[in-house]
């Protein structure tokens, strides 16, 4: 009979934050804005067919960075989760918190359990019935779950980010500053050019829905 | 949460969890007594289609409601109407809305129209052991074909059949004569507001003969519920809209 060899507890856990932290660090980044009616959310991203960037129920966006399949996975559950809230109880018991948790939960316990943790790190980002309130949560491979004011960074460059975002953001920003303060965060950043961006918006003059993809014209602009 | 459940449908996720709405009736139990909804119809228009309903669910012999709704937006582009159960046909509606937003927000993309009206069918079919206890529910479904750039109409009947219809499409109690006096007044070159007028017409001249379909009542502020749906999606028409067409239908049909 083999006796597996020993490792400390605190060997394992490091081998693994190290290894999803090498992960993610590959991958680009995301930024998430507030403004004066909503919440933006930018990302470098070359292709306009693998989204990073999704909406998850009327005043709720979800953004992930790392390894594709597994914050797909993710963001997957979660839309299940709230809609089938959203269809027992009522639109109104959908919230970020509890999606925030939930991911929390579920990226702890792939974390602990599972030979390999998920190399991902997620965003969700919510607006108050009247867009006064934003909410911003950001859950680490590890399922720490933490709560932004203002924006927040996920991604291999997300401390660059932040510290670049602190400059620029000031209260009450139109849509059109909240994409100048991202656009040159990024720049800031990366010390390089982009190669083409994703972004969309939770606005309160959407309606119910209140996201949407900023197209391509409206990424011109930048 | 923990594991991922396969495929994009929302009704196959609450199957999968025994949480999908069901219900069932003992057999050789006396037909059970509920509100039913009657009067709804959808024409097309150049460039889109108008779906609308009356306001009335009946008991029997006796008015339920005045004012229930029976034309709901289904998603930005499509829009389904009800007859029937009323109990059973609003629970159908609010799983097919969930489905199809559920399904765009899933896959990135929305279901075909063709696709939309196809699953509506299979809730419809889903429902026939109860159809056959006398609990009915049909629907119409109406929206814009963003591929085609028109707008379609389904109607469908008790066991989920399908049907397109390339002009109007009526279902409810007042289905047939709603249906006579549009052939006699419609034409395909009809604009969006003759469309919305012939539509309030027709209920109108349903409302004349059966009982069970409500026609506006003014007085009480009662209109019925108009939905049109062209390139720019789904829009519904507010009642100071509906206003003026309830009066020259009141005044015009006798």
């Amino acid at each position: 009979m083999s006796i597996p060899f020993y490792v400390a507890p605190e060997q394992l856990v490091r081998d693994k934050a190290e290894f999803a932290r090498k992960g993610i660090a590959r991958g680009r980044s995301i930024v998430a804005v507030d403004y004066d009616k909503g919440v933006l959310l930018m990302a470098e991203n070359p292709s306009s067919a693998l989204h990073k960037i999704s909406e998850v129920y009327d005043r709720i966006a979800f953004a992930g960075v790392g390894k594709y399949n597994e914050f797909e996975t993710l963001r997957k559950a979660g839309i299940r989760q709230a809609d089938l809230m959203g269809y027992l109880y009522s639109r109104d018991d959908v919230t970020a918190m509890g999606l925030a948790t939930a991911f929390a939960q579920t990226l702890g316990v792939i974390f602990t359990r599972d030979p390999k943790p998920f190399e991902v790190e997620v965003l969700i980002a919510e607006i108050s019935e009247d867009g006064s309130e934003h909410r911003l949560f950001r859950v680490t491979y590890d399922g720490t779950l933490y709560d932004e004011r203002n924006y927040v960074a996920i991604g291999g460059k997300a401390e660059e980010l932040v510290e670049a975002l602190a400059a620029e953001w000031s209260e009450g920003m139109t849509l059109e500053q909240a994409l100048a303060a991202g656009v040159a965060a990024f720049r800031q950043a990366e010390g390089r050019d982009m190669e083409g961006w994703e972004a969309a918006v939770l606005d309160i003059s959407n309606g119910r829905r209140t996201f949407r993809r900023l197209d391509q014209d409206q990424l011109d602009q930048l | 949460m923990d594991a991922p459940m396969p495929g994009s449908s929302f009704t196959s996720l609450l199957e999968s969890l025994g949480s999908e709405p069901s219900w069932s009736i003992p057999q050789g139990h006396e037909p059970l007594q509920a509100p039913e909804g009657t009067t709804v119809l959808a024409l097309r228009y150049q460039g889109g289609v108008v779906i609308a309903g009356d306001r009335r669910a009946t008991e029997g012999h006796l008015v339920a409601h005045k004012r229930i709704r029976k034309v709901f937006p289904a998603d930005r582009y499509s829009a389904v109407a009800i007859a029937g159960l009323a109990g059973l046909a609003i629970e159908m509606v609010k799983l097919f809305q969930v489905e199809l937003e559920h399904y765009e927000k899933i896959e990135g993309v929305r279901l075909s129209l063709e696709g939309k009206a196809s699953f509506l069918a299979r809730l419809v079919r889903n429902q026939l052991p109860l159809a056959l206890q006398g609990l009915v529910v049909v629907p119409l479904f109406a929206g814009y074909d963003i591929r085609e750039s028109t707008g379609r109409l389904y109607t469908f009947d008790v066991v989920g059949g399908r049907y397109e219809e390339i002009d109007f499409g009526t279902t409810g109690s007042g289905a047939r004569l709603a249906k006579s006096f549009m052939r006699t007044e419609y034409s395909d070159d009809v604009d969006a507001d003759g469309a919305t007028q012939l539509a309030v017409r027709a209920l109108v001249a349903a409302s004349r003969e059966d009982t069970a379909t409500g026609g506006p009542d003014i007085q009480n502020g009662i209109l019925p519920n108009l939905i049109q749906i062209d390139a720019e999606g789904v829009r519904e028409l507010e009642d100071a809209e509906v206003l003026p067409h309830a009066e020259r239908a009141l005044e015009s049909i006798r």
